[in-house]
């Protein structure tokens, strides 16, 4: 398991699941903090008629229209609830509910209609992605990280992923106190004349990146996932925002890992031949560590909730 | 084509499927509208995410007892057994932690669904898997639709809307406000219990027409809809099931017109669409109503402030107030009052100086709070009061 077919094979789809995993992860702490969640669950949503339509337009599947398109969807979407949530007047989550589920219908029906047999751009491909498929042609061994002929031949995912990591974690960074405070009481973060709006929407923008880059490379239910099942774990363990962070990218990383390891060698110990999807055990694994979290975390219960005597 | 398909002259399955698809329709309309009053529309993307993993479960048991593994009652019967364990992991997760709902509704949403693709992929692995092609209860497929899957989808859509009939007076009571409905004795948990238990039966109901991924837009947006025609609830779940019903018979007829067009997308994107029109429609919510009634403001407050300046004479250097006013004959292109315009800015410059006095006295209190500079006195006043009014009212100026 460790040779040299693990650096070709395992390595790659590993370490892309988990720049994805945390990527997601970072901006899904303030998301949670803020009670739109869903907000995550919405984009991943809007995410398959945004590539559709930059498949369309290009008749490629190259990675830059593709993620103009998401992210172009995703902005679409977020205006689209706004304004269906203020002319009809309804609350923000049933908004949500038509906006997306509308987007999405229109995504399907875009590709059933149009002709992507040459492509691989299916329903399938974008509920769960193929992390499997990542493999590492030109690696020979672990002395292959350091041949740059070897390097060369990476999946292109791995540093598209690792460069959508630091432009998230780069920016959380650069606008931490003034996110934090307005995540925290958004009224008085506006008395001191912080722009509230635009942080808010610039924490959407972030979420799209993530998702639309995570995307790619696994699907899109990972992508919800990892924008609510460890941040809610890191909540679990802290009361403060920075270590909750700590937290929540431990868990996304554990989650990568120990999912993908399970989907791919799992079935074997348990002697079956085949592997199964690294995506959905990776989103499992992550419900498996909330779920301890919940039942063990220091600070799972709401302040001021009567303790366990 | 198109014809022929909304008269259900299609051929026997077309037409199995339109009222298959129609039944449902009303169903869901009807039960997300109590889910939309409740507040809850996004606990139904949990509920049908969450019944993957049970169908699954459910086909990997059929056909291990060596049965048919795509029969529709038994996968019918995984997914609620699977979804009801959702909407039991996120009432506990709300309770007894301090997550809040939407996290909650995140997170058994794409636990379980993971977990569903994973036993998904275990089953394709499987011999008898592939043939099943168990994915098109992911976005609905009707194919395939049998008269026993037609006749299930028909009775179970009854088996809602009797209990919905049943339930609608505790169900009512809980959506529009859950601590006075406590107050009159009605058990708010157990309500809220059989509201999410008949939109599991809608969702596994929808899985082989809409697809499990889509239902959730089948229960969102046609009580979404309705509520922009009316403010009486009993007339909006009523309107929601009919326009839940035409969505998915349109939806399902069109999609019979060209192989290529799958149910499930064509029913939300139908239903979608008699939003949108009625988002622009409909009266007093409307797009359409609120632009007419903006402009006729806008043309109160220029014809009125257009009628002070003729008053008091003074020039009117807005565009748009003049040509409303020549429009309405009260002044000429130069800018001059006609004999009309003179009488009708007399006219508002006495209801100005009366309003004035009025506001002035402070017995007058509550009626001066009325003031917006377009109310005519005389719909605040009676003639009596105004009478008093005018005898402490000092003499006009610029009026002959």
């Amino acid at each position: 398991m460790m040779g040299s077919e693990f650096v070709a094979l395992s390595l790659p789809p590993m370490l892309i699941g988990v720049l994805a995993a945390i990527t997601c992860a970072l901006p899904g702490n303030f998301l949670l903090l803020r009670r739109q969640a869903l907000i995550g669950d919405a984009i991943s949503h809007v995410v398959l008629p945004g590539i559709v339509v930059a498949f369309l337009l290009t008749g490629t599947v190259a990675a830059l229209p593709m993620m103009l398109g998401a992210a172009g969807a995703a902005l679409v979407s977020v205006a689209l609830i706004e304004a269906v949530r203020r002319m009809a007047r309804i609350e923000a989550g049933a908004a949500m509910g038509v906006v997306f589920t509308t987007l999405f219908a229109a995504g399907v029906l875009l590709l059933e209609q149009s002709d992507t047999s040459g492509v691989h751009l299916d329903v399938e491909h974008a509920l769960y992605g193929s992390l499997e498929s990542l493999i590492w042609l030109d690696a020979t061994g672990w002395s292959s990280l350091l041949d740059s002929v070897a390097l060369a031949g990476l999946p292109p995912e791995l540093p598209r992923m690792a460069a959508a990591l630091m432009v998230v974690a780069l920016t959380i960074a650069l606008i931490w106190r003034p996110l934090a405070l307005s995540t925290f009481d958004e009224g008085f973060a506006a008395t001191l004349g912080l722009p509230v709006r635009a942080l808010g929407l610039g924490l959407v923008m972030l979420a799209a990146l993530a998702a639309v880059a995570a995307f790619d490379a696994v699907g899109s239910i990972i992508v919800i996932a990892m924008f609510i099942c460890p941040p809610a774990a890191a909540r679990m363990m802290t009361d403060r925002l920075s270590r909750q962070i700590g937290w929540s990218v431990a868990f996304a990383t554990l989650s990568a890992v120990i999912g993908y390891v399970l989907a791919g060698y799992g079935p074997l110990w348990l002697g079956f031949d085949s592997s199964v999807s690294a995506a959905g055990m990776i989103a499992t694994v992550s419900g498996l560590i909330l779920g301890v979290a919940m039942l063990a975390g220091p600070c799972r219960r709401r302040a001021g909730a009567a303790s366990i005597a | 084509m198109i014809w022929q398909a909304l008269s259900l002259q299609l051929g026997y399955n077309a037409t199995l499927v339109a009222i298959g698809a129609t039944l449902l329709g009303i169903a869901s309309g009807v039960t997300g509208s109590f889910l939309f009053l409740r507040k809850r529309a996004l606990v139904s993307d949990a509920v049908s995410h969450a019944t993957l993993p049970g169908i699954a479960l459910a086909f990997i048991t059929m056909v291990a007892l060596g049965g048919e593994g795509r029969f529709l009652p038994g996968l019918m019967l995984g997914a609620a057994l699977s979804s009801g364990l959702g909407l039991i992991v996120i009432g506990w997760m709300i309770r007894n932690t301090r997550l809040t709902e939407d996290a909650a509704i995140g997170a058994v949403l794409s636990v379980f669904f993971g977990a569903g693709i994973v036993l998904m992929t275990v089953i394709q692995s499987m011999q008898s898997g592939r043939q099943a092609g168990l994915e098109s209860v992911l976005l609905g497929s009707t194919a395939g639709m049998l008269r026993a899957d037609a006749l299930v989808i028909g009775a179970g859509g009854a088996l809602v809307l009797l209990a919905v009939l049943i339930l609608r007076r505790p169900m009512l009571a809980v959506g529009f406000d859950p601590d006075h409905a406590a107050v009159t004795g009605i058990n708010v948990a157990r309500t809220d219990l059989a509201m999410m238990g008949l939109v599991m039966a809608v969702t596994v109901l929808g899985l082989t027409t809409v697809g499990l991924v889509l239902i959730v837009a089948l229960l969102i947006i046609p009580a979404v809809t309705a509520r922009l025609w009316t403010d009486r609830a009993e007339v909006m779940v009523a309107l929601a099931g009919v326009v839940g019903g035409l969505a998915a018979y349109l939806g399902a007829a069109f999609s019979a017109t060209a192989p290529g067009l799958p149910t499930g997308p064509i029913i939300v994107l139908a239903s979608f669409t008699l939003f949108a029109l009625s988002l622009a429609l409909a009266p007093t919510r409307g797009g359409v109503a609120l632009l007419l009634k903006r402009s006729r403001f806008r043309r109160r407050v220029h014809r009125r402030q257009g009628l002070l300046a003729l008053g008091l004479g003074q020039p009117i250097h807005e565009n748009f107030t003049l040509a409303l006013l020549r429009r309405e004959g009260m002044a000429r292109a130069d800018g001059e009052p006609t004999q009309q315009g003179r009488a009708a800015a007399a006219k508002a410059l006495l209801d100005e100086a009366r309003w004035a006095a009025l506001r002035a006295d402070p017995a007058h209190g509550l009626t001066a709070s009325r003031y917006d500079g377009l109310t005519p006195i005389e719909t605040v006043l009676t003639p009596d009061q105004i009478a008093e009014l005018d005898r402490h009212l000092p003499r006009l100026q610029g009026v002959t």
